[in-house]
């Protein structure tokens, strides 16, 4: 019997391949792909959104206007600098991961 | 079951006459089948179109090889092709023409049975147009008796409206006027 | 409109869309198909049809549009011929995978080179592994009924999945002969408002359209083929429902005189009315022919076609296309193929005629059957391309 490469029965496949939870892949977290992770010096930060914007993640939530800043959602984060890159204030360094 | 083809130039109305022949069958109870040879066609062009009218069931799908009748709305397709190809022996021609039967009979050596109607000249007075198909359904209805004079009026008038009045007028005039021979 | 009518068959297809209630009409015009969408344009903008008429660019959008309306949940409808047909092929492996109901009317025109606007098979014959269903009509009155069918079959929780409606184009869609038009409320009954299983709903999120690693693109495939399959089913329950209601009956394979017949001819589409007065012709001349036509393309009723040849010991199979570089035509290259397992096979022969519009003549289906009785025993070529001048 040769042995199936396969994930699931073909009558466990959902209907037309539709996947039927939205927003699914929330459960792939990306972070795991980082060699550097991008570091925020608050001191630094005009709280301007600019990472927010420019990461093409989504990564960077809203801390609110009483904190000020654009925390970075490490679980998703690829370590792709183009934050670091954009921060007009040079607030943010990229740093290498530790293995 | 009787097969018609139907001669004329593209625009004249031949693929319509068909139709109006076909719906008025019908609306009678009985089958019938129109179509146009089939494809792209300009104005002024030879064209055909096709009839076929019986009490049942018409499971036929072919070009008319054999037509019973054939009706010639413009007379100078019969110097482009043998209009009777085809035609049964004891067939019938409908031809558009103002000219004396042994004439036509001479100059296309027809055997079948004949019924003329000056169309054209019916067409201008009645319609002020050189359109001769509503007339010759007329003369066909006449010398072939596939379906009533008055069958014909539902199908007219839907089809022609504002002009239909007219068209009926031309219709019944040329079953009229129609002279058979032969 | 209700009673008997005689109208264009492509009017009559449009008028079905319209006691349909179609909601979304994407489409693109090419000749033979023009007239029902220019039919269905009309009856949109006259107010007697509310629905979304879409005029888009190209048949490769006309599906694309039709795919999206259906994911939408939007009863779709779309029509088109030759060219258009194949312009739409990448879309048309996607909706049936993707479980959309979508109902096409495709008025079978051949496929370029050369520029052919005459009616052939070649169109759709390019499309059967598609994964739609397939059917085809002989008549206009098929044609209407058929339409009907087509949205309610497609949208049959146990199906969804989408319809193509074969007509014959020119020989089919520009005839006038006598169609019923059944009561609409009879219709409604026999066809209720869309409820679609899968839609995409901003109360309900889900994503569609998605990726399929090699982990689980096979068993997708699988789940599939078995839609497509279990299909056959639900159609013949639906056509009985349709006979309950409307009194006529629709079958996947269709036999006419085939109970004695020794040698048996197969055809599909409006060359069968021809094939059936030919048959009534060679009976009258004391020839034990029969034929089989074949209604359910897709899925292939396998056992219902075994069923009507059996018996039989020549079968002459008609084609109106070709495939090249096989020495077959499609039709004759599977029928074939199931008959082979038999313990008792009978001889198979396949005959590719009608293309590009070359009127199939009861004389073509005495020539057929002729030859059914001889090439047996002179060990030619099984396959043939009737009336083609050498």
């Amino acid at each position: 019997m040769t042995k199936i490469d396969a994930l699931m029965s073909w009558k466990e496949v959902p209907v037309g391949c539709h996947v039927p939870e939205a927003g699914s892949t929330v459960h792939y977290k990306t972070g795991d792909w980082r060699s550097q992770r991008p570091i925020l010096d608050r001191e630094k930060c005009i709280y301007c959104a600019m990472c927010w914007i420019y990461c093409p993640e989504g990564c960077y939530e809203d801390m609110g206007p009483e904190e000020k800043y654009y925390k970075v959602d490490l679980d998703f984060c690829k370590g792709c600098g183009i934050c670091a890159h954009e921060c007009p204030r040079d607030a943010i360094e990229m740093v290498p991961e530790e293995v | 079951m009787i097969e018609v083809r139907i001669h004329g130039r593209g625009g004249q109305g031949a693929v319509t006459s068909a139709e109006l022949m076909a719906m008025a069958a019908i609306e009678g109870g009985k089958f019938a089948q129109a179509f146009p040879s089939f494809g792209p066609e300009r104005r002024g062009a030879p064209v055909t179109a096709f009839l076929r009218v019986d009490d049942r069931q018409i499971r036929l799908r072919e070009k008319v090889y054999k037509p019973d009748i054939v009706v010639v709305l413009d007379p100078s397709v019969m110097n482009i092709s043998r209009v009777d190809e085809g035609l049964k022996p004891d067939g019938l021609l409908v031809i558009n023409t103002g000219r004396e039967a042994a004439d036509i009979r001479k100059e296309y050596a027809f055997k079948q049975k004949m019924a003329l109607v000056d169309a054209s000249h019916i067409a201008m007075e009645e319609l002020g147009l050189p359109i001769t198909n509503t007339v010759m359904l007329g003369a066909l209805v006449k010398a072939s008796g596939l379906i009533t004079p008055e069958a014909i009026q539902g199908p007219l008038s839907r089809r022609f409206g504002s002009i239909a009045a007219r068209n009926q007028k031309a219709f019944d005039r040329a079953f009229t006027e129609v002279r058979m021979e032969g | 409109m209700t009673g008997r009518t005689g109208i264009e068959v492509s009017l009559a297809l449009s008028e079905a869309v319209k006691m349909a209630n179609a909601d979304v009409i994407a489409a693109y015009p090419i000749t033979p198909q023009t007239h029902i969408v220019e039919h269905l344009s009309e009856l949109v903008a006259d107010g007697e049809l509310d629905a979304e008429f879409v005029p888009v660019e190209s048949e490769h959008s006309a599906m694309s549009a039709c795919l999206g309306s259906s994911a939408a949940g939007a009863r779709t409808f779309t029509a088109t011929s030759s060219q258009g047909l194949a312009l739409m092929h990448e879309i048309l492996y996607i909706a049936p995978a993707m479980r959309l109901p979508i109902v096409l009317a495709v008025a079978n025109r051949a496929l370029s080179a050369p520029i052919s606007i005459w009616n052939d098979h070649s169109d759709i014959m390019g499309e059967r592994d598609t994964g739609w269903i397939q059917l085809f009509a002989e008549n206009g009155q098929e044609v209407f009924d058929l339409t009907l069918q087509a949205f309610r079959i497609a949208e049959d929780p146990r199906v969804m999945l989408p319809v193509a409606v074969n007509l014959d184009g020119f020989t089919l869609s520009h005839v006038i002969e006598p169609v019923i038009f059944p009561e609409q409320k009879l219709v409604d009954q026999f066809l209720p408002v869309y409820r679609p299983q899968i839609r995409l709903d901003p109360a309900k999120p889900l994503s569609m359209g998605m990726f399929g690693i090699p982990e689980i693109y096979t068993e997708t495939k699988r789940a599939s083929e078995m839609a497509l399959m279990d299909s056959k089913a639900v159609i013949v329950k639906v056509w009985d429902e349709f006979e309950a209601l409307f009194g006529r009956k629709y079958s996947p394979i269709e036999t006419y005189k085939t109970e004695d017949a020794d040698t048996i001819l197969v055809s599909m589409g409006s060359v069968s009315e021809t094939a059936m007065t030919a048959i009534d012709e060679m009976r009258a001349d004391g020839k034990k022919v029969g034929l089989v036509r074949i209604r359910m393309w897709r899925p292939f009723p396998d056992e219902e076609f075994k069923a009507a040849v059996a018996g039989a010991r020549v079968i002459g199979v008609t084609d109106r296309s070709i495939t090249p570089g096989s020495h077959a035509g499609p039709v004759f290259m599977e029928i074939r193929s199931l008959l082979y397992a038999l313990p008792e096979r009978p001889a198979v022969f396949g005959f590719s005629l009608g293309l590009g519009g070359r009127d199939v003549t009861r004389d073509n289906y005495k020539y057929i059957y002729d030859q059914c009785q001889v090439l047996e025993d002179t060990g030619q070529d099984r396959y043939e391309m009737v009336g083609v001048m050498e």
